[in-house]
């Protein structure tokens, strides 16, 4: 079922959620709403789900127009933060309860393969209160699924698990719904109802993670409608690019002139990044621009000849055994940069060391409006 | 501000709620099992672990709010076990913001400091001083009813640093709620903070990227015992023990049923039929190990499998079955060729640098290598072998590292 959204907006006593919008979302695809609290997620969720009517704009279903149609006139199934079951029935029965209609044999039967594919077979006969959170949630995801509906939304459904839970159960929806290994969705697909599933999460990681297709939100507004890692390699905006990247993007200015990228008033010193041998940099018109590098571009240890050095002071420093993050700011400025490195870093609180910025990698935004002119990554 | 001390502490909910041995069939349960632990004074700590693994008994204890059912509580060596939390003076930061709504931000921040018979001079200072270090200073006069969610954290936690006297700052989960991209900026802070206040830290939570950033040591719990006791570095390189090996790390280290085998008079680690060589330092200690057991864990992190280049000999055949591109990395995961093995073959996942083009493929069998020195080797859940970790840990960390780790 392909869903399409035209200039649809969204206002609540004159506040606007969501500015008019259009999204299209294909059949059978895994669509990541990627967006800080108060982005538009969960209101763009409820008019997906026929929960909240849009103040503008239309939503066509195959080309039907169902702006006006309920929740319940629609084919749609949602899953909340909130471990949302029927307390008192069991297992079996709470994913069972939209299954309608059928023979007892052919209930059982689909309730053991959802149960399977979520890994609650051995918890069929409890009840949700004896269950731990993750469980909890796993069965609000096969009942969802046992819906069978057109639409898929989950809102944050992993915000509420303990870290490896969530780390866990990630990868069984990356497996269930993702681009990787659509398996259980490709038998659905070829039975002519693969469901559209929308996720909304906060964290960008777990974007990259489920892969699909992301939209990236920002105040009301979509940023972006792209695959995964094309928002990761070829953000639309700076904005998209801050939404998408974690730790958070460095971002400095930078004026060309005579064939290089002046960025002294930013990073300090003389800093300036020639043109020329960057492909993707070589034929910047002259102006302002907004530069962005990713934390993991930037290292302790010079690593190519056309490395750019920047003298910094280290700020902070944080290890996770695995990697470190080091927060500098560059010297005499105000430029707070985040260096992220696999291993140890080896520095001291208050040293004032050379840091190395991969030019190869950087991102290059307008000054005004910050819209992308030039990335690193080709895209399609 | 303290040294902690937990000395003999144990606690069960049942005895606590006063069931009666007679009454009970079973023996009690225990939410956590007997331990010591001290915490420095002016440290930054954190407690790691899953739901259910002691670790918020353990903070009730220390605060206050729980009596223990056997040990003693000290601070700076006085026994506070009997003490409300008022008493103890810790101040505690949860993970749903406690702030008055009706109040406005400069009143909440400067509750907590009014009746303790400081000049308003002071207490103005004073959250002058806190507001600025968490950047407040602008929402001072608004009323925290009007603060976002994560304002409303960020005042949270100003008022649980606004008092200088507290004998330690207890947070429980102070970051779950906040999105990713605040998270960073709070870390910061509260590192920035702890820089300048020196208050003894302890940081309760479930989630590994902020107990280790956050904590100069962290001690790891599950099912009310402490597993490991450690800097980021000893918990990622030297797990004490499989859980922590798995629960630390993203994904967790793989674990691979392995014999050990003489030949050529040295030690090998056999795993699914291939012979692997071990680092130096692995078999010094695992010379040093008394008794001899066939059957061990190789724990080995996805950090430190690396591909072979070219059709060479040389590793391990994997056979790929998916990969995940996370932009700056990918996960490579595989089945392990060779012997067939009890239960399945062996899944072992390698963490590869992201960028062009992609080293494998699903559907491709590719060679890869255990790094020999980063191999850890563990017996029924136990390290009992592992090389010593690299280099002497940075002054900043020796300073907290005479982690003794605490046997589970």
């Amino acid at each position: 079922m392909a869903l399409v959204l035209e200039s649809v907006g969204k206002k609540l006593g004159g506040e606007v959620h969501l500015h008019p919008l259009d999204l299209t979302l294909q059949p059978g695809t895994m669509n990541v709403l990627l967006g800080h609290t108060g982005a538009g997620k969960t209101s763009l969720l409820r008019v997906l789900a026929g929960l909240d009517r849009p103040t503008s704009g239309k939503l066509l279903r195959d080309g039907k127009d169902v702006t006006r149609a309920t929740a319940r006139e629609r084919s749609v199934a949602m899953v909340y933060q909130q471990f949302i079951n029927y307390p008192s029935l069991t297992v079996r029965a709470n994913i069972a309860s939209p299954l309608r209609k059928r023979s007892a044999a052919e209930i059982a039967g689909r309730v053991r393969e959802l149960a399977q594919q979520l890994r609650i077979e051995e918890l069929l006969d409890r009840l949700p209160g004896q269950l731990s959170g993750g469980q909890q949630q796993r069965v609000a995801i096969a009942r969802a699924l046992a819906k069978g509906a057109d639409l898929l939304l989950l809102d944050e459904p992993l915000v509420n698990l303990d870290y490896k839970l969530r780390e866990e159960l990630r990868d069984e929806l990356r497996l269930l719904f993702g681009a990787a290994g659509a398996s259980a969705q490709a038998a659905s697909r070829a039975a002519g109802h693969a469901a559209t599933v929308v996720y909304a999460t906060t964290d960008p990681a777990e974007a990259l993670s489920l892969g699909g297709t992301t939209v990236v939100l920002h105040q009301g507004r979509v940023l972006q409608h792209a695959p995964a890692l094309q928002v990761y390699h070829r953000p639309a905006s700076l904005e998209a690019a801050r939404v998408g990247s974690d730790p958070p993007l460095n971002v400095f200015a930078g004026r060309v002139r005579d064939g290089a990228i002046e960025l002294g008033e930013s990073l300090g010193g003389a800093a300036r990044v020639p043109l020329a041998g960057h492909p993707h940099l070589a034929r910047l018109p002259e102006g302002e621009y907004q530069l962005g590098l990713r934390a993991s571009d930037c290292r302790l240890r010079p690593q190519a000849a056309s490395d750019l050095p920047v003298r910094v002071q280290v700020e902070l420093r944080e290890i996770t055994g695995s990697e470190s993050f080091v927060y500098v700011r560059a010297a005499d400025t105000a430029s707070q940069l985040i260096v992220h490195q696999d291993g140890i870093a080896d520095c001291q609180l208050d040293e004032a060391l050379t840091i190395h910025l991969d030019p190869r990698r950087l991102l290059v935004f307008a000054k005004d409006g910050g819209a992308l002119v030039s990335s690193y990554h080709e895209g399609p | 501000m303290a040294e902690l001390v937990l000395q003999g502490v144990s606690h069960s909910y049942e005895l606590a709620r006063g069931a009666s041995a007679v009454a009970r069939k079973k023996p009690p349960a225990f939410a956590l099992r007997e331990l010591d632990l001290r915490w420095r004074d002016g440290g930054a700590y954190a407690l790691l672990g899953p739901s259910g693994c002691g670790k918020s008994t353990l903070l009730g204890i220390l605060s206050g709010l729980l009596r223990p059912t056997s040990g003693q509580v000290l601070f700076d060596g006085k026994d506070v076990t009997e003490l409300s939390s008022r008493e103890r003076n810790v101040a505690q930061v949860f993970q749903f913001p406690v702030v008055y709504d009706t109040m406005t931000v400069r009143d909440n921040l400067a509750f907590p400091l009014r009746n303790r018979g400081l000049s308003s001079q002071h207490i103005a200072q004073r959250v002058r001083d806190v507001a600025d270090a968490l950047e407040l200073g602008p929402a001072l006069d608004k009323r925290a009813t009007r603060l976002t969610a994560d304002e409303k954290q960020i005042l949270a936690l100003g008022r649980g640093l606004v008092r200088e006297d507290v004998a330690a700052i207890l947070f429980d989960e102070p970051l779950t709620v906040i999105d990713p991209h605040r998270k960073w900026m709070l870390r910061r802070k509260l590192k920035e903070i702890h820089r300048q206040f020196r208050h003894t830290l302890i940081y309760v939570t479930h989630d590994q990227t902020e107990a280790l950033t956050f904590a100069d040591e962290v001690v790891v719990m599950s099912t009310g015992a402490v597993l490991q006791r450690g800097t980021p570095e000893e918990l990622f390189l030297r797990p004490a023990h499989t859980y922590v090996g798995t629960f630390i790390g993203s994904p967790g280290m793989n674990l691979l049923p392995c014999q050990l085998v003489t030949r050529d008079a040295q030690v090998w680690a056999k795993v699914g039929g291939h012979e692997l060589g071990l680092g130096d330092g692995v078999r010094a200690a695992l010379a040093q190990r008394a008794g001899e057991s066939p059957r061990l864990e190789l724990g080995i992190r996805p950090e430190h499998v690396t591909l072979e280049p070219g059709d060479g000999a040389a590793g391990v055949p994997l056979e790929v079955t998916a990969i995940e591109d996370h932009g700056r990395f990918r996960i490579v995961v595989g089945k392990l060729g060779g012997e067939a093995v009890e239960g399945g073959p062996l899944v072992v996942k390698a963490r590869l640098p992201g960028g062009e083009p992609a080293a494998a493929a699903v559907g491709q069998t590719v060679r890869v290598r255990f790094a020999a020195d980063r191999v850890c080797l563990y017996e029924q859940g136990h390290l009992v072998a592992a090389a010593p970790l690299p280099a002497p840990p940075p002054p900043s960390l020796a300073a907290a590292s005479d982690a003794a780790e605490a046997s589970p």
